[in-house]
Parts: C-alpha cells; sequence; structure tokens
C-alpha cells in the first residue's frame, strides 16, 4: 500500500465518530471512488484513506468508529493512534491538521463525547453534523452548535450528498486558518492536576504536551494490551496510580458539560416510530425468532445453494480454458503445469468469489439495515454461553457453506479477540467441501439400512453436522478457557441498536468489491501458490521403476487398433502408477506408522496430502489411485473390495466412520489458512489452528477406532 | 434501591452509581451511562437476555448481570 504521507506537502484530514453516524457513506462521499483500503499492522482493522475530491493535497483517513478514544487493547488504540499521528509500528508520522468529528443529529450529547476527547487531545476539530434528515426539526441549530462547542458545524445529509460541498469546501477553510485554543471543559483536582503533570513529564519529544493526552494514560494504561507505550510513561503512570475517582472526575466531567451545554440545544427526542414499529415485529418472542430463522435460512441458502450455478460456472470456465490449453500446448510437464497447476489454481482461487460477494451483499444490507445489531441482540444468550459474541452467529452459520468467506466476515465485530475465537472455531462447521467426502466414504463404506424409517446414510450425514456444530461450540467454549488472548474480559457487552434505514445500495457494492479484491490479492496468491505445490507433490518425480510396463507404447498402440476403452484403462493405469511414485505418495507412504492406528492406510495418507488443496480434492486422488479416474461408482465399488494382505476388508465401516471425524476436525485446507492469516496479520494464528485442529482429529480418530476395535465393530 | 437488572419495562429510573472493576464500569460511563442519567428498560431478548435500554435517545443492548453493576431509583 502506498503511503501518501510521506508527501510533505500533503494535508492529513481524520474522520472519526460514534458506530453508526453515517460515517462510511461520509467518508465514500468526500474521497469519491478513489479510497484505498488496507490494514492497520498487526490488527485486523481496515484502514481506509483517500483524497479528498476536487483537492489533491488534502488525505482523508477513515478512523475506525468507537465511543471513546480510551483504548485498553490494540485494536481501540487504532483511533488514539491515528489522531496523534503515530504510523505503522509506532513511529511518529505527520499528526492529523484537521479531524472531522461525525455527529449524529438524532443522538446529540452521546456523540459529542467524542468530539470533547479529540479537543481535549488539542486536536482541531470541525463537526459534521449527520442525520439531519432523520433528526427533522429535531436537530440542532448549527451555529448554535458550533459556539457550544468552538469549532465549526457543517450539517449533511451523506446519502443524498446535501452539504458534502460545503463540508468540502469547510475543510478547506478550517486547514487555512489557526486553531482556537479549547480550554478543558471541566476543572480537574488538584490531586488529578498533580498526576497529569508527573505523566506529562514522562512523555517522549514526538508526543503533544496536552493534559488530554497524559488523561488518556492515566485512564488506558495498565492492565492492557497497547502497543509502543513507551516504558517511561508506563512507569510514570504506575507511580501516579490512577484510580477509578480520576475516571469520575474525567468521565462525569465532560457528561456534565455535555449535559449543560450540548444536549439543551436538541430540545425534540428524535422520531422513532418506524424502528419501534419494525422492533415489535423483529424482536417479538415469538415472531422475531421466525423472522430470524427465515433471515438466516435465505442467508444459508444462497451461500450454499444459490451460488452455486456462479461456481459451477467458474469451474467449467476453467476447465474450458485447461482443456484449450492442453490441445495448444505440447504434451509434456509444461502443458501439465500450466494446465493442472496454473489454470487450476487460478480457478480454485476464483471459485471463492461467488460465495464472498454474496454473503457481503448480503451481510452489507443487513448492517445498513440495522438488523445485524439484532442479530447479535436475539442470539447472544446462546452465544454467550460459549464465550462468543452474539455477532459470531452469521460467520459461523456462513461456515456451513465455506470457512473462507465466513471467516471474512468475522470483522463484523469490533473485538480483536471476539474475531481470532470465531475464525478458530469456523474451520470446525461442516463446509460444503466436506460433503463430496462424507458421501463417498458413506455410500462406499456402509451398508444400506434403516433406522426409524430414515436411511443410516442420511442419518449418519445429519450426524456429522450435528457433531460439527458441537465440537465448534465445545472448542470455543474451551479455547476461551484456556488460551490466553482468548479469554473472555470483564468488559461490558454494550452494543448500539441503531434505528432501521434503508440499505445504501452504492456503499454495500463497494463494501463487497473491497472484500473481494483484497480476498484476491492478498490470500488469492498464497492459494495460488499452495496450489501449484501441491500439484508439484503428487506429479513429480514422474518416473516410473524399470519393470513397470511401457504406458506410453501400449497406448500408443491400443489407440491405433482404435479401442477407446482399452485407452481409457491404461492412462488410468498409468496415473496410478505414476501417482504411486509421487514424492506425495511416498510421504503417504511415510506417514502410513502414524495414520494406521486411525485405520488408515498409506492410499488414504496420499488422500490427505492432496486434500490439503481442498477437501473435495481428495475423492480424485482416489480416485487416481484406485485406477478409477473420476468414475465415482467404480471408485466406491474399489474401495469396498479392497482387502489387506491378510485378506480382510482394508476399510470396514469403523475406518470411515473415523476418516469422517478426521475430515470434520482436521483443518485441511490451505484457503482457510491463507484466509486466517491475512485476516489475523500473521503466521501465530494460523499455526496454531492447524496445530490444534490436527491434533484434534488425530485423537478423536484414534479414539473412534481403537475403541470401535476394542468394542468388535 | 434496586438494580437496572431488576426492575420492570417502560419504568424509567435514574442511575445512582455504576460499580464494577476499573474499566468495565469506564466503558459503561463513557457510553453515556453516568450517575443522574434518565435510563429505561424497553425489551427483554426473547431469550430473556440481554436488555433493551434507551438511554440518552439511544437504544442499547446490555446483558443482565451487567446491568445488575447499575444501581438505580425510581
Amino acid at each position: 500500500m502506498s503511503s501518501p504521507s510521506s508527501s510533505s506537502a500533503l494535508h492529513r484530514v481524520a474522520l472519526c465518530g460514534n458506530p453508526n453516524t453515517g460515517k462510511t457513506t461520509l467518508f465514500n462521499a468526500l474521497t469519491g471512488s478513489q479510497a484505498r483500503v488496507g490494514n492497520y499492522p498487526g490488527v485486523t482493522v481496515e484502514r481506509r484513506h483517500g483524497l479528498l475530491r476536487g483537492r489533491d493535497d488534502v488525505d482523508v483517513v477513515d478512523v475506525p468508529g468507537t465511543y471513546s478514544l480510551t483504548a485498553r487493547s490494540a485494536d481501540e488504540q487504532i483511533a488514539l493512534d491515528v489522531l496523534l499521528g503515530v504510523d505503522d509500528g509506532g513511529r511518529p508520522g505527520p499528526r492529523p491538521a484537521l479531524v472531522v468529528v461525525c455527529v449524529d443529529a438524532t443522538q446529540l450529547a452521546r456523540s459529542c463525547y467524542l468530539l470533547i476527547q479529540a479537543q481535549e487531545l488539542g486536536a482541531r476539530c470541525l463537526v459534521a453534523l449527520t442525520m439531519v434528515d432523520e433528526a427533522g426539526d429535531a436537530a440542532p441549530d448549527p451555529a448554535a452548535l458550533a459556539r457550544a462547542l468552538a469549532c465549526p458545524v457543517v450539517p449533511v445529509v451523506a446519502r443524498s450528498g446535501q452539504g458534502v460541498d460545503e463540508l468540502r469546501a469547510a475543510i478547506g477553510r478550517a486547514l487555512a486558518e489557526p486553531p482556537p485554543p479549547v480550554p478543558l471543559r471541566w476543572t480537574p483536582s488538584p490531586a488529578l492536576v498533580e498526576k497529569l503533570a508527573r505523566v506529562r513529564a514522562a512523555f517522549p519529544d514526538a508526543w503533544p504536551v496536552s493534559d488530554g493526552l497524559a488523561l488518556w494514560a492515566l485512564a488506558s494504561i495498565g492492565d492492557d494490551e497497547l502497543d509502543h507505550i513507551p516504558p517511561a510513561v508506563r512507569a510514570a503512570v504506575a507511580v501516579a496510580a490512577p484510580d477509578a475517582r480520576d475516571d469520575d472526575e474525567a468521565v462525569l466531567g465532560r457528561w456534565a458539560w455535555l449535559d449543560a451545554h450540548v444536549a439543551p440545544l436538541a430540545e425534540r427526542p428524535p422520531d422513532r416510530r418506524l424502528t419501534d414499529r419494525l422492533d415489535r415485529v423483529l424482536l417479538h418472542r415469538g415472531l422475531g425468532l421466525v423472522v430470524f430463522a427465515a433471515v438466516m435460512f435465505v442467508m444459508f441458502m444462497s451461500l450454499f445453494a444459490w451460488a452455486d450455478p456462479a461456481i459451477t460456472l467458474v469451474e467449467d470456465l476453467f476447465a474450458w480454458v485447461g482443456g484449450h490449453a492442453r490441445t495448444a500446448l505440447p504434451d509434456g510437464v509444461v502443458e501439465d503445469f500450466v494446465v493442472d497447476g496454473l489454470i487450476a489454481g487460478v480457478g480454485s482461487v476464483l471459485v471463492f468469489l461467488p460465495q464472498i460477494l454474496l454473503l457481503f451483499f448480503l451481510l452489507g444490507l443487513l448492517e445498513d439495515f440495522g438488523y445485524l445489531a439484532r442479530v447479535a441482540y436475539l442470539m447472544d444468550r446462546i452465544m454467550r454461553s460459549m464465550n462468543l459474541h452474539g455477532r459470531a452467529f452469521v460467520p459461523m452459520l456462513s461456515g456451513f457453506a465455506c470457512a473462507v468467506p465466513a471467516i471474512m466476515a468475522t470483522r463484523t465485530m469490533e473485538r480483536q479477540r471476539d474475531r481470532t475465537l470465531t475464525m478458530l472455531v469456523i474451520p470446525l462447521m461442516t463446509c460444503s467441501a466436506r460433503l463430496p467426502v462424507y458421501t463417498l466414504v458413506i455410500a462406499a463404506l456402509f451398508p444400506v439400512g434403516s433406522f426409524g424409517g430414515l436411511s443410516t446414510q442420511s442419518l449418519l450425514m445429519v450426524a456429522m453436522y450435528g457433531f460439527s456444530v458441537v465440537t465448534a461450540l465445545i472448542a470455543a467454549w474451551v479455547l476461551s478457557r484456556t488460551v490466553r488472548p482468548l479469554r473472555a474480559r470483564r468488559l461490558p457487552f454494550v452494543i448500539e441498536l441503531p434505528p432501521y434505514r434503508a440499505p445504501r445500495l452504492r456503499d454495500v457494492l463497494r463494501m463487497m468489491w473491497t472484500k473481494a479484491s483484497m480476498f484476491l490479492r492478498e490470500a488469492g496468491t498464497v492459494i495460488l501458490v499452495c496450489t501449484i505445490a501441491l500439484w508439484a507433490l503428487l506429479y513429480f518425480p514422474r518416473e516410473l521403476p524399470a519393470e513397470a510396463p511401457r504406458y506410453d507404447d501400449l497406448i500408443a498402440a491400443a489407440s491405433a487398433r482404435d479401442a477407446a476403452d482399452e485407452v481409457t484403462v491404461l492412462e488410468r493405469a498409468r496415473d496410478q502408477a505414476l501417482l504411486e511414485h509421487s514424492y506425495g505418495a511416498r510421504m503417504g507412504k511415510a506417514i502410513e506408522p502414524a495414520i494406521e492406528p486411525l485405520g488408515f492406510d498409506w492410499k488414504i495418507g496420499v488422500g490427505i496430502i492432496g486434500a490439503f488443496a481442498a477437501r473435495e480434492v481428495f475423492v480424485a486422488t482416489m480416485g487416481v489411485i484406485y485406477g478409477a479416474g473420476d468414475d465415482e461408482a467404480s471408485l466406491r465399488d474399489r474401495l469396498r473390495d479392497e482387502r489387506t494382505s491378510a485378506g480382510a476388508r482394508a476399510y470396514p465401516p469403523l475406518a470411515g466412520l473415523s476418516l469422517m471425524v478426521f475430515f470434520a476436525l482436521a483443518c485441511q485446507c490451505m484457503s482457510t489458512v491463507a484466509v486466517v492469516k491475512r485476516e489475523t496479520g500473521g503466521y501465530r494464528w494460523p499455526l496454531f489452528l492447524v496445530a490444534y485442529m490436527t491434533a484434534l482429529a488425530y485423537a478423536a480418530s484414534l479414539l473412534v477406532f481403537q475403541l470401535g476395535t476394542l468394542l468388535g465393530f | 434501591m434496586s438494580s437496572l437488572a431488576d426492575v420492570g419495562r417502560h419504568v424509567p429510573v435514574t442511575i445512582a452509581s455504576v460499580d464494577g472493576e476499573r474499566s468495565f464500569r469506564r466503558r459503561l460511563m463513557e457510553m453515556g451511562l453516568v450517575p443522574g442519567t434518565r435510563v429505561t428498560v424497553t425489551n427483554v431478548a426473547p431469550l430473556g437476555d440481554p436488555l433493551e435500554i434507551e438511554v440518552r435517545r439511544g437504544r442499547l443492548s446490555i446483558r443482565r448481570h451487567e446491568a445488575a453493576h447499575i444501581l438505580v431509583t425510581r
């Protein structure tokens, strides 16, 4: 990502505000279509910035929505870092010349709290008074508000663009004029003054000497997870020993001022009749849950079934391109690399796009409408019992379709801890890529029968779904109790239930496109490289032992005789022999002693290695290894008829169950790993994910197979 | 004096004090739940928790055990 801050002529303007104040819409209106989206380092919070439309010397930075600048975790610290101009990795950079604070006209006093904190830090502020259309004649008089807050106020309706030109002009004027000094709005006690002076004295040179920042340090530092706080400041805060009385002074002081000077400017409460009417249905004890189930069903079906034609289209397109490349290129390694490695690899990245686009389209609509906050409200009771956030419900549900978009959807949660915990359990949900594996194993290894009028085979499938939900919830509970960074904090879970608003299609589509392009850019490359590496593993060395039949000559002879069936058989036998001698198969044989106690032989081992590209690849790998090609019926027969050297069934139903348990719990999906790496900004969590899921899968399959054997199954 | 978790729906009350661990109570207070503020429990989630409250013209969702830290008077 390029960093415009390197140019000295550039003015930086920070755009901040509470959540749900129309900040994103305003940012889009101010910057037009040229905004850049990246990540803050180390935390998965989007860093959006772009040039102010019509001004190539003003860079607008979107600060993540927040109610207060006080921070306890690294992601909450971002707002302060932007206002202080602390750049990536804690280096001091240019401080923003201006802070534009979105103040919701319907929530006047509440949204001015953040403004007061920014002013205490010595920031030059400008108020964008949003939602004036919703407030109607209950909106405050901008001139009176400007006098009270000692900064310019511009009313805007970001959705329609009304007032945006005036806001841009006001930003230009504010940048040109010297800012008026804003005194503290409340009087600290002598004891607090002393503490502030002590902390201020320990500030590094790059920090502004302000009481506001000293207050921030007193409130934020101590029992925190903040980054790059100088040790001297930490030490000074420890000596000052701030307590709840200091918090009271500052917080109550600000509110007292707001109640006296700002709250009276909005005389009448906003009209919430429409929202109240909708909530009477959507949050109703019975009806609300019915609507909720219906909405979730639509989300689930859209990912599970409706995205299917688009997914098939992508697959067919790449098969078609691959087919043409195969005819165009001369036979050999290059041809196989281009078709099976490169083209198939790009296809395996793009195949995620339909679900990602669809999920974020629906999420964007629901978020903007105000329903996602209600989902958290409705589901909090259930999710909380597993120490999960109420908002984890939608991502976990999406996990039934595919973990990749589901993990990306964890961004709707504001805390890093909630996001990480959810990401770690989503891959346990039965994604659609497991279905072909379960279908094959159930059809091949389990006898047809019925139980209570239902076929045992379909009951097994349902059982696998149930198993995945239970393990995901238990895993969340255990992880949140054992892994320190995932422990539930005692912080309140207070979320806002915003008024219902019509979603703005342009913002939704823009967000959808941003997500998709970030996925392609950052996770896509990793997935492509892994696909090619796995292809090479199962392709090379491309040599057969000397005693093997000379397949190529035999195939040539058979095709000369026009014996098409014989050609197919010979080609399958050749591919089988080549795969058996590939590096991947050697790895499969090497791990055979380790997986034997689970009931697997080296052939399953190769299938498991190949499945790391995507779980459904297991079916194709087994097809090649059993010389069945893509004929699934014949593969099923061969799996059923496979015998060990002792003559017993190589895969009894118990081995099938063990295999399904393994597939349910193991993290054999490099796309998931790539997306977790991208979403957590490092290798720590993806490695942890692979380690814990593999250990869990191994232990559970071992238990199933050994216990089953012991019980005589 | 009772806590916010015990008051009935649509009964306006006034916050008397907020207790709990330091960063916990500060977070609540910064969202506007300070002593002297009028609060009303407007709804209870279908599963019995959390509560929907109206405070400073906004609607917030708060868990029962958190609301228990907010003492209120009629």
